[in-house]
């Protein structure tokens, strides 16, 4: 027995036999669990909260699973009766459905014998539960508050976004690259510059450059002031700058245009870091908040997250909703993280942006 | 299934590589002419200027305007309408008789604003750089499960701040699960979010677990480019962990640690949206940030008018402190590069 749980606790550990435990190996995996309980508890409570029913959601203290309270068709009630567990008089227990609930008393009913009604101190009951899942939560804000139109909208700027932002930013990094020219260290600094100059410091201008192309209150206003990222540039161009360059000049010999080195040669040559950058834009496109905040305010052309956040301000009562509308926005990107998870982590790990 | 996704993979690739060759084509057509009447030499300029233009529209100019839109006064959003009115803007904000104090200055909600956010980033990127070290060192320990637990540090990040705010609203709210499990342990609900002092703890709270994770892997990258034979001979010569440590472990990670300082700085003074849907900026002001201050003044004044001219001041002011910040980061790593040059 004792050796069985030194096995565990090595394999728990995986020490080589003859090391002594230090108090930072439990540590750390008291850490540990503690991260996972503090990071995916919340997720995990969102999901759990978004298939209650709304009783279920207004209920404190909240029960964990989605469980909601039995409800049973009674003859000459019009409204289905929520039933109980409930401790007579004389010790014995019976299910009783709720009349009506009067002070710190209840009426109730024998469901299976009108006749017999009784009047009960609150206290001696105990709400039966059933397991349920209520995927209307879902379906409803989809049917009845256009969040169907809402997600096309997300997903039209996201992808727009990025096809953009993917072929403006790998021409410059192609042209940054590749080739020597007059002026090159200048236009290095320039996008080098924009990084200085984070939106937030001019939005009232971006505000009225947008304006003045009419462009407020359209997806394209969201999706083109930040098409030209520098980070981009910069991701891209570092990795071109590794690109052989006899397969450029092999390509000139065969008087292949410029641009078609640049679709055909380079472009193929740089997917891994073009992957990255692909799935940054998404991101940033997908979670982007403070600017579709300002220029979107027709509820027709609302992203997801504009919908969500306005959604939330104005049924601050309707809980299950919102959860399960935060909820379908959220899982687009988790699951492209279960995917790609191993790319995103190196990406940011040696770019150092987010 | 490793076949099956290969074959998504190459699916997809083939599905992208239609449109995708289409339209390469397409501009060729436009290109090859260019190219014959410019010549080979001129051709980088065509492939900057798209990007330049981008650039150009929407960061220069605009820096531009956002001085023209400081110094006019006035509602109206285009420059004909807007009166010449100098300093007005920034008198109005720097109008204070005493800048600790927000109510002895005229525009209270802006300093209210910029000491709400100088207290959330001391103490935001403190416990940012505190927490991230922390999870950093344990998850590059010899642990099982160690890539698992790495992204469920990161999962977070790739949340939207308005998944993150309702979610921890959800949380903390006056009858959420947080109070009823303080309740079951014998304690008193708290007011997370309606308690002027309790907000902004939980703004500052929910802030590093959304961002956490990313800082977590910048310190991870930099505990990997630490030699291991450093390690091998601290373990040689007895050195307890506790030394290692602090002589080798804390003073190789400097470098990676400031660079945290400064990001985090950086994306703190720019808080909004998380904490904007977490709390709105309440109760009352106690959690309204300088970018929420620019937002309200600038767009969302219900009632009042948009007062577009006095979100410019502000801006020009948070762009300075910004500009400040990220000429740190610059210099900072191109120290860093030197060094790998060096090496």
């Amino acid at each position: 027995m004792g050796n069985t749980g030194s096995l565990i606790k090595n394999i728990v550990t995986q020490k080589k036999y003859k090391e002594k435990y230090h108090w930072t190996d439990y540590f750390s995996y008291f850490y540990l669990f503690l991260g996972v309980f503090l990071m995916f508890g919340p997720i995990i409570w969102l999901g759990l909260s978004s298939v209650k029913t709304l009783a279920g959601i207004q209920e404190y203290p909240p029960t964990i699973l989605p469980l909601s309270q039995i409800q049973v068709e009674v003859d000459g009630y019009e409204k289905p009766l929520s039933l109980y567990n409930v401790t007579l008089e004389d010790g014995s227990t019976a299910e009783l459905a709720e009349i009506k609930r009067v002070g710190i008393t209840s009426k109730m009913v024998d469901p299976n014998d009108t006749e017999k009604k009784y009047k009960i101190p609150i206290d001696k009951r105990e709400k039966i539960r059933e397991f349920s899942v209520q995927w209307d939560n879902y379906l409803d804000p989809l049917r009845k508050y256009n969040f169907l139109l809402y997600f096309k909208n997300s997903i039209f700027v996201t992808v727009i976004a990025t096809i953009i932002t993917l072929i403006i930013n790998s021409m410059a990094a192609y042209a940054l690259s590749i080739y020597e020219f007059r002026g090159k260290n200048l236009a290095l600094v320039f996008v080098i510059g924009t990084l200085l100059i984070p939106l937030t410091i001019i939005l009232v201008p971006v505000f009225y450059v947008i304006a003045n192309f009419g462009m407020i209150n359209s997806l394209w206003g969201v999706i083109l002031p930040g098409a030209a990222t520098p980070t981009g540039v910069f991701l891209l161009r570092q990795y071109m700058l590794t690109l052989p360059r006899e397969l450029i000049e092999a390509a000139r010999m065969d008087h292949a245009s410029e641009w078609a080195i640049y679709w055909r040669i380079v472009l193929p040559l740089s997917i891994p870091a073009i992957a990255v950058l692909a799935i940054f834009s998404i991101m940033w496109r997908w979670n982007d908040f403070l600017w579709p905040l300002i220029v979107l305010s027709k509820s027709e052309v609302y992203t997801l997250q504009i919908a969500l956040n306005a959604f939330h301000g104005e049924l601050t009562s309707q809980w299950n909703y919102v959860l399960a509308m935060t909820m379908v926005t959220l899982l687009p990107i988790a699951l492209i993280f279960t995917y790609l998870q191993k790319f995103i982590t190196t990406g940011i790990a040696s770019t150092g942006m987010k | 299934m490793k076949n099956i996704r290969i074959n998504i993979k190459s699916f997809f690739i083939r599905v992208f590589n239609i449109p995708f060759t289409f339209l390469m084509h397409a501009i060729d057509i436009i290109m090859w002419p260019i190219q014959k009447i410019i010549g080979v030499r001129n051709m980088p300029y065509i492939f900057l200027l798209p990007n330049l233009i981008f650039f150009g529209l929407f960061v220069i100019v605009p820096l531009g305007v956002n001085v023209a839109f400081s110094v006019t006064g006035g509602a109206e959003l285009l420059f004909a309408n807007r009166e010449f009115s100098g300093s007005k803007h920034y008198n109005y904000l720097f109008d204070c008789e005493n800048y600790l104090n927000a109510n002895s200055c005229t525009e209270d909600f802006f300093w209210r604003g910029v000491h709400n956010t100088i207290f959330f980033v001391i103490f935001q990127v403190g416990l940012m750089i505190f927490f991230s070290l922390l999870t950093a060192v344990i998850l590059n320990k010899k642990i099982i499960g160690r890539g698992f637990f790495r992204s469920v540090f990161f999962f977070p990040v790739l949340l939207s701040p308005v998944v993150v705010g309702l979610i921890w609203q959800w949380i903390l709210l006056k009858n959420g699960i947080l109070n009823a499990f303080i309740e079951a342990n014998g304690g008193d609900k708290f007011s997370f979010l309606t308690d002027p002092g309790w907000a902004m703890t939980s703004s500052i709270f929910v802030s590093i677990w959304a961002h956490m994770g990313f800082y977590t892997l910048i310190v991870l990258a930099g505990l990997q480019a630490i030699p291991p034979n450093l390690y091998e001979a601290a373990e040689m010569d007895g050195t307890s962990r506790e030394r290692t440590f602090f002589r080798i472990t804390l003073p190789l990670l400097m470098p990676n640690l400031l660079v945290v300082f400064v990001l985090a700085s950086i994306k703190g003074v720019q808080t909004f949206d998380e904490i904007y849907v977490l709390t709105g900026g309440g109760p009352g002001t106690s959690t309204s940030l300088i970018v929420q201050y620019i937002f309200t003044t600038g767009f969302a004044s219900s009632g009042s008018v948009q007062n577009f001219g006095l979100a410019a001041a502000a801006s020009m002011v948070l762009g300075i402190v910004l500009l400040f910040l990220t000429l740190i980061q610059l210099y900072l790593s191109r120290s860093r590069e030197n060094k790998h040059q060096e090496i």
